[in-house]
């Protein structure tokens, strides 16, 4: 991820093209946003994780969350609709849609002020 | 005749495991910390075992280990069902050591805590990915429910094809709003209840024997 000149400048955020993230595994895209988070970036997904995706990101962001260093993660994402009304069939063949919108940020920096089903506003502060 | 004889008889060994009435289902209990899962498998397991499955405590995290309470029968309209209960630490993406310290609690008290928290968290994900058969989802009913861990959770649940039952706990609060979990989560039947006084839980047993019998 391209660095800006002096982080303590401001916040950087990283929005990242759903082509980027279909190129690879899934512990590569959990390591590509835990590692900007852990920066204090704000990482925004264009077509967001898996259901096992974001499993294993909990699962993670756990492992990795050390007193006063790092207190995991703030993550919002629009209610994906569309898979929920994927039929079964749909599921077992692939074709479910998981693209949904994901802004993932440090849990110390990140808060969410209002959410609705096509609005995700959040302030975030400085480290 | 021997080789089709063999074959025949592992078709059936593996018919017999996968639909046998006797393995009991493991049911994870999931929700987010302070929504009175422990609350709920102290309830069932006393209610039908006469054990408790852990302590209780008002302090998020409490509960950092998955605990599992085995055999559990429940017996609805003369005829029994066999579950596992697995009492899971409540899920969420962050835990800072300092929210314990407001419960008078001193810093290694608290950092070991929060640790043990984390562990647990991890614990109950890895649980929901490989080892539960079915979950029990539990809503604190005074607080909002569309919380992306929430919605997270139960995308997860469902991406599984897990049965899930919704429960709306803590009805006996003043502030406690069912329809609000049921508005959130209308692909999903919610049911009403409180754990801590025994509220409700006949329509519980139920719709677990229903759900996961």
């Amino acid at each position: 991820m391209a660095e800006v000149k002096d982080p303590s400048d401001g916040v950087q955020i990283d929005l990242i093209s759903g082509e980027r993230m279909d190129g690879l595994t899934s512990m590569e895209k959990i390591r590509l946003i835990l590692d900007g988070v852990r920066d204090g970036n704000i990482v925004i997904l264009e077509e967001g994780l898996s259901p096992d995706e974001e499993s294993r990101l909990i699962e993670v962001t756990m492992t990795e969350i050390s007193p006063d260093e790092f207190n995991g993660i703030e993550i919002e994402t629009y209610p994906k609709s569309e898979a929920a009304d994927a039929s079964l069939l749909d599921r077992i063949m692939g074709k479910e849609s998981t693209k949904k919108l994901t802004v993932i940020g440090p849990a110390n920096q990140i808060e969410t002020l209002h959410k609705d089903k096509n609005l995700i506003s959040a302030l975030v502060s400085r480290k | 005749m021997g080789l089709l004889t063999n074959l025949k008889d592992s078709i059936s060994r593996a018919a017999a495991s996968l639909f046998s009435e006797e393995d009991p289902k493991r049911i994870g209990i999931y929700g987010p910390p302070n929504a009175g899962k422990t609350t709920l498998a102290n309830r069932i397991a006393r209610d039908w075992t006469g054990d408790a499955v852990g302590p209780e405590s008002h302090v998020p995290h409490e509960t950092r280990r998955a605990r599992r309470k085995e055999n559990v029968e429940i017996e609805r309209d003369g005829k029994k069902v066999t579950i596992d209960i697995v009492d899971t630490p409540g899920v969420t993406t962050k835990v800072d050591y300092t929210e314990f310290l407001e419960h008078d609690m001193e810093k290694d008290d608290a950092v070991r805590r929060s640790r043990e928290a984390t562990e647990g968290v991890a614990e109950a994900m890895h649980w929901l990915r490989e080892d539960v058969d079915g979950v029990i989802y539990v809503l604190d009913s005074s607080t909002d429910p569309f919380t992306q861990v929430n919605t997270m959770l139960i995308g997860i649940i469902e991406s599984q094809d897990l049965p899930v039952l919704i429960l709306a706990n803590k009805i006996d609060l003043e502030d406690s709003s069912v329809q609000r979990i049921r508005n959130a989560y209308p692909q999903h039947e919610t049911i009403p209840l409180s754990a801590l006084e025994g509220d409700n839980m006949d329509e519980v047993y139920d719709k677990i024997a229903e759900y996961f019998g």
